[in-house]
């Protein structure tokens, strides 16, 4: 087994020329670096938001603080959503490479439903914040809080939205290069959505209830 | 061997996309990601409701255990490696690390700085009330 890849290793490593003789990169890696670079730009912009949360986190102008709206249990199903949808994403890549395509619907579809019961739940929390009077206009903690929440919140948003639009590329298109390559950009904008989950989680909600 | 052949397109496994990759080694990676994150996840929300541990510890190790998970994220989802091959995604994503870092720490530094040097609401009372 392991001569058996070691084998296959060299037979690739010789069927490839060396960089400098290489030529230009190949459209997908420009297309996911350039991809990569705006992540890394979008993640910058949540930072801000991030630090405008944690300096805020106490102003709550006598309003009610964390520990009295977030409900632990609800943002657990949230995170267990998103980082199962992050999963099949990476599932879907993977029939994607082979070029099914029930599979990739399938993936594509239990992604989506995972995306948007994350957001159907957001959305509950939300409008019962701002039922009980703790709206983004009560205190500058609920300001930055929505801010942040919410911008992760409109992202997922999108994300679902290019999903959609992307099933029908493939349904019509079929998969071609430029269809490919844009999967392999949806797949990392999604995954990266995760990532900045975890640290909304984090400090958002199981930092706001330590007492 | 260790000379750079191809660069490698950030979330790709595989530097050659025409390869055919095993499909059942690519979902063994993203299962152990998704169990590696279930159980850090698990971890988190225990960490921040139980009483077992210094208060003031707490939050330190909530983010410790964010930054894992961002660890594997990365490494499972994302097929960030050491490779040659990957060296372009990592130095980008290094760069993005150190900003958010500046923008983060610095935030908050001034502010609490800020908020040290404020003088006590009392205090600003007791000026007015001298003149």
């Amino acid at each position: 087994m392991n001569i058996a890849v070691a084998l296959d290793d060299e037979v690739r490593q010789e069927a490839r020329p060396r960089a400098s003789e290489a030529g230009p990169a190949t459209k997908r890696i420009v297309v996911g670096y350039g991809f990569w670079i705006f992540l890394l730009s979008d993640i910058v912009m949540f930072a801000a938001f991030f630090a405008a949360y944690a300096v805020l986190a106490h102003a709550t102008a006598g309003g009610p603080s964390g520990l009295q709206l977030f409900n632990q249990r609800s943002v657990a199903i949230e995170t267990g959503c998103l980082l199962a949808s992050s999963y099949t994403c990476g599932l879907m890549s993977l029939v994607i490479g082979s070029r099914r395509y029930p599979a990739t619907y399938l993936a594509a579809l239990i992604t989506f439903v995972l995306g948007a019961a994350f957001l159907i739940l957001e959305v509950r929390e939300f409008a019962g914040m701002i039922a009980v009077g703790a709206g983004p206009q009560r205190s500058a903690f609920l300001s930055a809080f929505f801010t942040l929440v919410g911008c992760h919140g409109l992202h997922v948003t999108a994300g679902l939205v290019w999903l959609v639009v992307m099933m029908a590329q493939v349904a019509i298109k079929g998969f071609r290069e430029t269809v490919e390559r844009r999967l392999l950009c949806f797949s990392l904008f999604w995954h990266a959505l995760d990532i900045v989950w975890v640290w909304l989680f984090t400090v958002v909600y199981l930092m706001g209830v330590l007492s | 061997m260790t000379d750079t052949h191809y660069d490698r397109a950030p979330g790709d496994a595989s530097a050659l996309p025409d390869v055919e990759q095993g499909t059942s080694s690519g979902v063994l990676v993203y299962t152990i990601g998704l169990v590696l994150a279930v159980v850090l996840t698990a971890m988190s929300f225990w960490v921040a409701n139980t009483s077992l541990f210094w208060a003031g510890g707490v939050s330190l190790g909530l983010t410790v255990l964010a930054i894992a998970q961002m660890g594997i994220h990365l490494v499972f989802f994302l097929h960030v490696t050491t490779g040659p091959d990957n060296t372009n995604n990592v130095m980008a994503l290094a760069f993005g690390v150190l900003i958010v870092a500046l923008v983060v720490v610095g935030s908050l530094l001034i502010m609490a700085d800020l908020n040290d040097n404020m003088m006590p609401a009392a205090e600003l009372m007791n000026l007015q009330m001298q003149h």
